[in-house]
């Protein structure tokens, strides 16, 4: 199989997942499905697994994903 | 480090073409397989060389990897009363082949004070084999003792003076809204509230590296079969709830890739500090306590009529596993084992479990509270009774410390 939508002897496969993103209630932004993620410079970030979980609290200590540091700093999504 | 880290070997092997069954190199491999037909297969090595790299694999630093490993069985344990003497006798036979009379009587002996269920050796030791059979069975043991009525009418026995003290003993929290944002939300504050990571903090600050040992070797007995009690569910959950229990769990077993399987990282870590990796190799080492806490989670599993209560244990589970991995990395870092075999478990699972909590506090436990309200409870009292099993096994293993004396009920070698 690969990526878009053809396997390697040609014949369409399942398009993949379509991206999404959820932002998780005073949590971080969780990235599903066919989305790249890119550092400063342009070059992709390895994500190491299918679902990612991206820090907005600013606390992780492995950015750009999410540690659980949102849950001991006080961090709330809500204005 | 000592010279039991692993093969630190570039990822030249391919994460396809080891799958030939193995024995153990152990000295504690089982010796028969009674009912498998097959001869043993030779062992193959994965070639080292040329094989090229998964695709899109950015980093291909230096990631280790175990030798393939084969189906192996739970090492046969050594009986701690009366009812595991007398069932490991049992098993030792064909069924059919065996009165079961004796284990009844001991069981019966027992059932006339149903009380400590969850400290007591001899229950806890005869539930883990009972639910063994279920798993990858048990050295010399034949498999069709799994679905004997007679066996399973003796588990049932103990399970249900199990469950009773569960429930007796963990409240059931309570929760006002009970839609799914509402669980989620109850869920977290659960975990927050459970003041996990004391054990964690004792492990980053002052933990000395036989303590540490002493924690792989208890993890060992749930995380060298890590998820797998959970996995249980999935066939019996539906939809929304379903496709998130998959999704969790795919990457519990490293998307389908044996080198990233969860239980295979904690492998790396034990052989890191000099420890034994194979599967159950320490479960005679390893206390009732311990033992209750895989042993409620494989009966929330094998029980469709539980299966809030295994959701709600996975959902509990996640939640309180990054920031207490973090520290668990800290510690084995400040004892000096900074390689990535002795870490790479515990850096995985603080950005693994980040996302995976989140999947199981609103897709899968919330969701499935949506579905089935009736469930909601369990959900919560399964997720409680993680926090109360992992914290029991936790506090004893820290009274021992603090007492400068060993968690485990014999000595590792
Ligand atoms: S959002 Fe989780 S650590 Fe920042």
């Amino acid at each position: 199989m690969t990526d878009h939508g053809r396997t390697t002897d040609g014949h369409p496969s399942t398009p993949p997942r379509p991206g999404s993103i959820v932002a998780c209630p005073d949590g971080p932004l969780l990235v599903r499905g066919d989305v790249e993620v890119l550092d400063a410079d342009g070059r992709p970030v390895d994500k190491g697994r299918r679902t990612v979980a991206l820090c907005r609290c600013g606390g992780s200590s492995i950015k750009p994903w999410c540690d659980g540091t949102h849950k001991v700093n006080g961090f709330s999504s809500s204005t | 480090m000592d010279g039991m880290s692993p093969v630190e070997a570039p990822t030249t092997t391919p994460s396809t073409g080891v799958a030939t069954a193995v024995e153990p190199s152990s000295g504690r491999a089982p010796s028969v397989e009674p009912s498998s037909g097959a001869a043993p297969t030779p062992s193959v090595e994965p070639s080292s060389g040329a094989a090229p790299t998964p695709s899109g694999e950015a980093s291909s630093s230096a990631a280790p990897t175990l030798p393939p490993r084969g189906a192996v069985r739970l090492p046969r344990p050594a009986p701690r009363g009366p009812i595991s003497t007398a069932l490991l006798a049992a098993l030792s036979r064909s069924p059919g082949a065996v009165d079961l009379g004796p284990l009844r009587a001991a069981v019966a002996a027992r059932l006339t004070d149903p009380t400590d269920w969850r400290t007591d050796e001899d229950v806890q030791l005869a539930l883990l084999c009972l639910y063994e059979l279920h798993y990858r069975g048990i050295a010399g043991v034949d498999d069709d003792w799994e679905w004997d009525p007679d066996l399973l009418a003796v588990r049932a026995a103990l399970e249900v003076p199990f469950e009773a003290e569960l429930r007796r003993t963990v409240p059931v929290p309570e929760c006002d809204r009970r839609d799914r944002t509402g669980v989620a939300e109850r869920l977290f504050a659960l975990t927050a509230a459970a003041d996990g990571p004391s054990l964690s903090r004792h492990v980053a600050r002052k933990t000395t590296e036989p303590q540490l040992r002493e924690l792989l070797v208890h993890r060992s007995i749930y995380q060298l079969k890590e998820a797998d009690p959970h996995t249980w569910a999935i066939p019996r959950l539906a939809g929304g709830p379903k496709a998130a229990l998959v999704e969790i769990q795919a990457d519990e077993y490293g998307d389908g890739d044996p080198h990233r399987m969860h239980a295979e990282l904690f492998a790396l870590v034990m052989r890191a500090f000099g420890l034994d990796d194979t599967y159950g190799a320490y479960v005679d080492h390893v206390p009732a306590a311990t033992l209750a806490s895989l042993n409620a989670m494989s009966l929330f599993g094998l029980h469709r009529r539980l299966r809030g209560a295994i959701v709600g244990h996975l959902a509990a589970f996640e939640m309180t596993s990054s920031l207490p991995n973090r520290l668990y990395g800290n510690g084995v870092r400040r004892l000096g084992h900074d390689d990535v075999a002795a870490t790479w478990y515990f850096d995985e699972h603080v950005a693994a479990d980040a996302v995976h909590e989140q999947i199981a506090g609103r897709d899968l436990a919330g969701a499935l509270a949506e579905q089935e309200p009736e469930l909601v409870d369990d959900i919560l009292f399964g997720a409680a009774c993680c926090l109360a099993l992992d914290g029991a096994a936790a506090a004893r293993m820290m009274q021992a410390w603090d007492a400068d004396g060993t968690s485990l009920l014999r000595p590792l070698p």
